[in-house]
């Protein structure tokens, strides 16, 4: 397991690099100087050569790519992400005034999908093409083609036309006011999380249902066990590894799914900041936000396949 | 090596009924009704996109000024939005703009993807090492944030978004293949080739390339659904395609929100096209699996 863990730890540092050079290089290739933006405007005949060329050093564009880019790593390894262009305040400040809420709203997704799809994956897969399976299959089949910005739109349409109520403008933290929180996220939570339900519960289905083919089903329910038994004790054991996975990476990419939730009920969480940050063309912010993005994505990946290991012993000897 | 072998041709004859392309479809659809009911879905918008021109009851660019936001009626069917543009041609016409981009955007991704996964898995060594961990680099952005980066990079215009929606959908189809060529190179027709001489291009192009043509198959559908879905993201957050092109996303964004107490109709049916769309591209997507994964085939 030691060796297993190290190994796949290793592997972790050339994706980084990558991930890292692959931020940098797309911020580059963006037309428009940074420093004619700071400015003040695109028309480079206005602004003075002199100036240009002072803001260029006190960027640190006039070096070489090759050392900007080192210099950007060297920012990054000690969490320092520069400054973003639009506030003028540290990036990893920003930040972390955003992340509670958009923590809260993918935690509270993730709770409320696995709570939802898991009993409704099972039931889909022990009733297999009767009509509970067809309503199953399509309502999850719809919660992925539903766009969440627009179930979104019709959930803040119909509160404002029948209870009067508008999307709230600050965030308040659940430990200072948890009914004002609640109110605030609860339809956030539930356009995100049928998404998420719809995802998981085509995953459990599908899982239970090849196992649900095993000999060793079929041995319990020689044994004459209760359908509930065969289900739960042993299906749904089995099953569990490739649904554990996708509810792992969907919470990874939750974040990016945020952008549009986030938008839709003008929450300031990351997804929003992302958007508001290229509108901005604020390249550190950007470069930051998706690089830290990638980064968690890689370390729940890498916790995901640890748990794999660890429950499944045959993982670690491929 | 043209000799006959008379005895061969008569083991070949065929055992199975040979099924006439109807009899195919006819069989699909009395084995999956939801996949023919998709597959309708499909038709029907493919049908709307291609006669949009001779479908649409008026010209989904031109303003009238003297009905803004009339209610849905026997003129105006799905209603006038804020400039007394008419929803529904509007509608019809966004339906060329959703299919092109999700069949170009899914089709570019999947085949770069399926190519580069078929090269990996037969190549093997330092060089599917490599392509992995750029796949795996790929793959650690999420695919609307990527899209988000590149759209921002080349800005709004149709051919830009189909680059940004169809660069994420690479490393996802490259791993499927990837995985379904490395059995397909195992077998001994694979070998055999090779021990002839045959080049590895042929090999990859007429041994491998048709043998994992079903996955490919399988992710091309499953990502059409999806680049809708991200087009429509894409310019609801005002990065993908720019006004006054009939959009879905580009009609739910900013006006429709803002607009939406008073004229309900101009955020409600450009979002029900897009949901029906993916609907239809899942469910059709769904039973093809079904039917061309030999697996579930099989077990069934």
């Amino acid at each position: 397991m030691r060796t297993y863990i190290l190994k796949r730890l290793f592997l972790i540092v050339p994706t980084l690099l990558g991930v890292a050079a692959v931020v940098f290089v797309i911020m580059r290739v963006i037309p428009g100087d940074v420093a004619l933006l700071i400015l003040g405007g695109d028309q480079a005949g206005h602004i003075d050569k002199a100036q240009l060329a002072a803001m260029h050093k006190q960027l640190g564009l006039d070096q070489p790519l090759i050392n900007q880019f080192g210099a950007w790593l060297w920012g990054v390894a000690r969490f320092d992400f520069g400054t973003s262009l639009w506030t003028g305040r540290p990036v990893i400040e920003e930040l972390l005034g955003r992340l509670p809420l958009s923590l809260e709203l993918a935690i509270l997704a993730t709770i409320v999908s696995v709570v939802l799809a898991i009993p409704m994956g099972m039931l889909a897969a022990a009733r297999q093409d009767t009509w509970i399976d067809y309503v199953i299959r399509v309502v999850s089949i719809g919660g992925l083609a539903i766009p969440s910005f627009w179930v979104g739109i019709l959930i803040i349409l119909l509160l404002v036309i029948y209870f009067g109520w508008g999307p709230p403008l600050e965030f308040t933290s659940p430990f200072s006011n948890p009914w004002a929180n609640f109110q605030q996220m609860v339809w956030p939570v539930v356009t995100v999380g049928y998404r998420y339900a719809a995802v998981t519960t085509r995953m459990t289905r599908s899982t239970v249902l090849e196992v649900m083919r095993d000999d060793y089903i079929r041995t319990a329910w020689a044994k004459g066990l209760r359908e509930r038994t065969v289900l739960i004790r042993h299906a749904l054991k089995n099953a569990m590894l490739p649904v554990i996975t996708l509810v792992g990476t969907e919470f990874a990419f939750l974040i990016g799914g945020l952008v549009v939730t986030e938008t839709v009920f003008t929450l300031n969480g990351v997804g929003r900041f992302v958007v508001d940050a290229v509108a901005h063309r604020d390249y550190p912010v950007v470069q930051a936000l998706v690089f830290l993005i990638a980064l968690g994505f890689v370390v729940v990946n890498l916790l995901i396949d640890l748990t794999y290991a660890w429950l499944d012993p045959r993982i670690r000897y491929r | 090596m043209s000799v006959q072998y008379p005895l061969e041709r008569t083991a070949v004859a065929p055992l199975v009924p040979q099924l006439t392309w109807g009899d195919e479809v006819w069989s699909f659809i009395r084995k999956k009704p939801l996949g023919a009911t998709g597959a309708l879905i499909i038709a029907v918008m493919i049908f709307v996109a291609l006669f949009a021109q001779v479908l649409a009851p008026y010209d989904p660019y031109a303003p009238d000024y003297a009905s803004p936001f009339a209610r849905p009626s026997a003129s105006h069917w799905f209603g006038t939005d804020e400039f007394g543009r008419d929803v529904m041609s509007r509608v019809m016409f966004g339906a060329r703009i959703a299919l092109f981009v999700g069949f170009v955007a899914s089709f570019v991704g999947c085949t770069v993807g399926a190519l580069l996964g078929v090269i990996s898995a037969y190549s093997g060594g330092k060089v599917d090492l490599f392509l992995e961990r750029v796949m795996d680099i790929l793959l650690a952005f999420p695919l609307l944030i990527l899209a988000l980066a590149i759209a921002s990079i080349l800005g709004p215009a149709v051919r830009f978004v189909v680059v940004a929606i169809s660069v994420p959908i690479i490393p996802r189809a490259a791993r499927v293949v990837r995985a379904a060529a490395l059995a397909v190179k195992e077998n001994q027709y694979v070998e055999a080739a090779g021990s002839l001489g045959a080049s590895r291009r042929r090999v990859i192009l007429q041994h491998i390339l048709p043998n994992v043509a079903a996955p490919y198959i399988i992710m091309l559908t499953a990502q059409l659904g999806s680049a809708i879905l991200t087009e429509a993201a894409l310019s609801y957050l005002g990065l993908g395609t720019a006004e006054p092109t009939p959009s879905w996303g580009l009609m739910l964004s900013g006006s429709a929100a803002s607009y939406a107490e008073k004229a309900p109709w101009i955020a409600l049916f450009p979002g029900i096209a897009i949901s029906l769309a993916v609907f239809g591209f899942n469910l059709f997507g769904d039973s093809l699996r079904d039917v061309l994964d030999p697996k579930l085939r099989k077990k069934a």
